[in-house]
């Protein structure tokens, strides 16, 4: 243990209670050995200043601890010798908030799918891993610092379309309007996004059609956002080009990285209801 | 100091109605002359955000996260109430109004309890219409399910993600105000002092956390929608940003903090797994509509596959002890059992801090597919976290820190005892008493967000006749003065100890001294060792940076600080209430079969706090409650 500081010291497990629980196929067995891993971490002090890569041997790392807790531990590491800790975006921790952004040996989110990586455990890795630690990168996330970036394009989409026009006060019984529950559920399907934006750091175009699509799909589905449908769509469009994103060739690694499992086929819907709508001649304008 | 309420008076149906008639009104074209400063973009704040701007009142809204849909509401999983009675089984505004106050442990006022319960039907209805992807039945209306402590289906849900899409629906609508230039929106900005004007809240000092920028705001009003205080005790379902420093911070400034100590634990949480221990997860309270909780007879079964406990020799505790209820007993009583379990010798899992959660019979009686199609995100988070499958081994749970009743005294108006300055959600005391049910947080934001604070802020701003402060105000200066200097002092210890292990020091008091349930001397010992690590904390503190960066230690730095003094004034709480009630255990009073006993006599009041200074102990203030309508009763779930 080189940990130098005697509170962070990962305490003896509480090995005579521990139940080892056998498991069904898919899962793996805790293991309650500590690991070292190798990290070769982004490290940058701001948007205007070069980055490199810098390596951290970390060892004391729990199989049982998440990803985001192992940076944890790295940065009690560097605190106690006086290093800057590397700062990462995280709230949440259970996977909901979308906050954390990471990019781990290439992959948005990690190794595990449908899952981001404050969701991921150590116990994925093994002892002596070494693994490279990166921020979400694209044009339009410009770089706070180190890992952390800033996404406030995505608020910027939803801000020029991606909502109901609806005052609070005005509205009507809630069930007034049957919705078919196959609508529903597509709706709810495309609402799960949480907005982390792993679709554009893992898009060789840095495109934010699947982030886009999901948004406006989730609202187009439903009877109540018919209304605006048109508008919506071409606004959040115009809005997502504006921001720098690139253009989406439909190469799928969207999808494949979501911790949602949001699907491509919002992009086609999006692509389908902007082409309908500028055939109308209908602008991102309010037409109030 | 006298508390009043400001409660209407009439009958308790009438009450809100008559409210809203006598409230003074502004006048719409007058209302774009007011400003109003929105912390927190959570249900509570950003439907109050969108709500007072969509009034026309110009609104500044503040959250420390990169985006205000990042709040952590978000992660409220399970439902929200509303007395709709689609279900035809007997629910009306009275019988969620009942269960409220019945839940809470007759510890809440009784108007504000009706009021939310009234409003909780049109929070349903707005939220369709923005768009909420509530589940629906094959006839294409809504879906409801039940919830503890409740015996009527009443609860909406969006599959495990409930507080997701409401968040959403209502970042939607900030975010519709923000694109027509309505709100201004400061996201990655943190509240670190309140500035008071001749005893008016006038605004706020802001930290800039990307830059470190200080930054003074006023306006008319303040709102703080910033949450409860559960990261007091370092490990709990909270989000690790969640803070008590913008309440701490008006309560130092003069706002009474009412029932510190009514601190809700939730039953169902993965157990802690070790000491890299960030956060605990919260598995939503809806699986104990078809898990069923138990726990071994047997301290000798301990050890065993859960497959080789044999039916007899598994104790179904809560359906033992509570029959009518069973494994929908609420929050509090479900937590405590557990605990007994363990204490007991008959917890599982590391350190035997742990109970089942089986869902075998519902498996066999619904089939796996329906199971999965309920709670299917949930063993999901579950597999992820603990790497077991709860489709093939029970789950394990057990109770963690979850929500926090207490918070800043609010009247009936929803405003502190800072005239203009109000507090809404989480962030307040006023509706769940001694214990919240399940799916009611999500109601009481929205309720206060939408439905009731843009009414009455309305009734204090119409009687503002001047103009906010200018920012270069004595009392402006003085408070940013007070941050620089505080965020310096934090810069400048250059001790050894990182916030986070003190955090989890402090944690650690909070947890075994203040935690599931108390007793006078670990109470007294906590009010004796918290200052004592408060003074280790601000001589061997090591934040390293400077002040003028993403400094992600300096701003954890100034939570725990707050939380540091935060803690004693929980403890104190919890030692002056003499008596068992909701979430609140005090171990001296309870019944031989170890329920708790609530006094009504001498502790029917609210219990809020002033600040007397920083070496003084703070003065109790007692707001008795008066039930008009409901008679206080003991809660029974048997």
């Amino acid at each position: 243990m080189i940990v130098a500081n005697p509170d962070i010291e990962t305490k003896p497990k509480t090995g005579s209670h521990r139940i080892e629980i056998p498991l069904s196929k898919e899962t793996s067995q805790p293991d309650s050995d500590e690991m070292t891993l190798h990290l070769r971490v982004w490290r940058q002090p701001s948007h205007d200043q070069p980055g490199e890569f810098v390596t951290y041997d970390l060892p004391g790392v729990s199989p049982d601890s998440s990803f985001l807790e192992m940076l944890d531990l790295l940065n009690e590491m560097l605190t106690n010798r006086g290093e800057d800790p590397v700062a990462f975006d995280h709230d949440c921790r259970e996977g909901i908030c979308g906050m954390c952004s990471l990019t781990v040996d290439g992959i948005a989110h990690g190794p595990e799918d449908e899952v981001t990586i404050c969701q991921t455990h150590m116990r994925k890795y093994s002892d002596g891993d070494t693994l490279t630690i990166e921020p979400f990168r694209a044009t339009a996330f410009p770089l706070v610092k180190d890992l952390a970036v800033d996404r406030g394009a995505f608020d910027r989409i939803i801000q020029a379309g991606g909502f109901i026009s609806v005052r609070t006060g005005g509205a009507p019984d809630a069930n007034l309007i049957p919705i078919s529950k196959t609508i529903s559920d597509m709706a709810m399907d495309a609402a799960a996004c949480i907005g982390c934006g792993a679709c554009v750091a893992a898009c060789k175009n840095g495109s934010a059609a699947l982030f886009t699509s999901a948004k406006a799909s989730h609202l187009n589905l439903l009877p109540q956002g018919e209304v605006e449908k048109d508008r919506r769509v071409v606004a959040m469009v115009e809005q997502m080009d504006h921001e720098g994103f690139g253009s989406c060739t439909n190469t799928n690694s969207c999808e494949a990285v979501c911790p949602k499992g949001i699907s491509v086929t919002n992009i086609a819907r999006m692509n389908r209801q902007y082409a309908l709508a500028t055939l109308k001649g209908v602008t991102a304008k309010a037409t109030q | 100091m006298k508390l009043d309420s400001q409660c209407p008076s009439g009958p308790l149906a009438e009450k809100w109605n008559r409210h809203k008639f006598e409230m003074k009104l502004v006048n719409p074209a007058n209302k774009r002359k007011y400003s109003v400063i929105v912390v927190g973009t959570g249900l509570a704040g950003a439907s109050a955000a969108a709500t007072m701007s969509e009034l026309g009142y110009h609104v500044k809204a503040f959250c420390y996260q990169d985006s205000a849909r990042r709040a952590h509401s978000i992660a409220a999983q399970g439902g929200i109430n509303g007395a709709k009675n689609y279900q035809n089984d007997g629910d009306s505004i009275y019988r969620l109004f009942y269960d409220t106050i019945k839940g809470g442990d007759f510890r809440a006022r009784e108007a504000n309890v009706y009021r939310l319960a009234e409003v909780s039907v049109n929070i349903i209805d707005q939220c369709v219409a923005q768009g909420v992807p509530f589940a629906r039945e094959y006839g294409g209306l809504l879906a409801n399910r039940s919830f503890g402590g409740a015996q009527v289906s009443r609860t909406f849900y969006a599959r495990g993600q409930t507080g997701q899409q409401l968040l959403l629906g209502a970042y939607s609508a900030l975010a519709k105000q923000v694109g027509a230039g309505a709100v201004e929106m400061y996201t990655r900005t943190e509240m670190l002092d309140l500035v008071v004007v001749d005893g008016h809240a006038k605004g706020i000092i802001t930290r800039n956390l990307t830059t470190g920028k200080i930054e003074r705001h006023t306006a008319d009003a303040v709102v703080l929608a910033t949450g409860g205080y559960s990261n007091a005790f370092f490990l709990s379902t909270n989000a690790i940003g969640c803070n008590v420093t913008a309440a701490y911070r008006a309560y130092k400034k003069g706002a009474l903090f009412a029932n510190p100590c009514y601190t809700q634990i939730h039953p169902t949480c993965i157990p802690v797994s070790g000491e890299h221990q960030s956060k605990l997860t919260l598995m939503s309270e809806s699986l104990r509509n078809d898990g069923r909780v138990w726990a071994p007879k047997n301290p000798a079964d301990v050890g065993k596959h859960p497959d080789d406990i044999s039916e007899e020799d598994r104790d179904y505790y809560l359906e033992r002890k509570y029959p009518s209820f069973g494994n929908l007993a609420p929050r509090d009583i479900s937590s405590r059992s557990a605990k007994e379990a363990c204490d007991d010798g008959r917890g599982i899992g590391p350190g035997g801090r742990g109970v089942y959660l089986d869902f075998r019979d519902s498996i066999e009686r619904l089939g796996e597919k329906t199971i999965r199609e309920r709670y299917g995100n949930l063993f999901q988070m579950y597999h992820k976290i603990t790497g077991e499958d709860a489709y093939k081994v029970p789950m394990r749970i057990y109770p963690a820190l979850h929500y926090t009743m207490g918070g800043l005294w609010v009247d009936y108006n929803l405003q502190t005892t800072i005239p203009g300055l109000f507090a809404i959600g989480e962030c307040n005391f006023s509706d769940h008493g001694a214990n919240r049910l399940g799916a009611s947080a999500l109601m009481q934001g929205l309720a206060d967000g939408y439905f009731i604070l843009p009414y009455t802020i309305g009734n204090y701003l119409a009687q503002v006749k001047e103009k906010p402060p200018a920012t270069d105000h004595a009392e402006f200066r003085k408070a940013e003065e007070d941050v620089t200097n505080r965020l310096k002092t934090l810069l400048n210890i250059d001790g050894t100890k990182s916030v986070l292990s003190l955090h989890k020091d402090l944690g650690n008091i909070c947890w075994e001294k203040i935690g599931m349930a108390r007793n006078r001397d670990g109470l007294e010992e906590a009010i004796k060792t918290i200052p004592e690590l408060r003074e280790r904390y601000w001589s061997d503190l090591n934040v390293l940076g400077s002040n003028e960066e993403f400094n992600q230690a300096l701003e954890r730095a100034g939570r725990v600080a707050d939380f540091m003094e935060f803690g004693e004034l929980l403890a104190r709480d919890a030692l002056m209430r003499e008596e068992s009630c909701g979430g609140h255990f005090r171990e001296e009073y309870q019944t031989e079969d170890g329920e708790a006993v609530r006094d009504d006599d001498n502790f029917a009041f609210v219990g809020a706090w002033k600040y007397e200074g920083s070496n003084k102990a703070p003065s109790l203030h007692k707001e008795p409650l008066e039930y008009e309508e409901v008679k206080m009763t003991t809660r029974s779930y048997k």
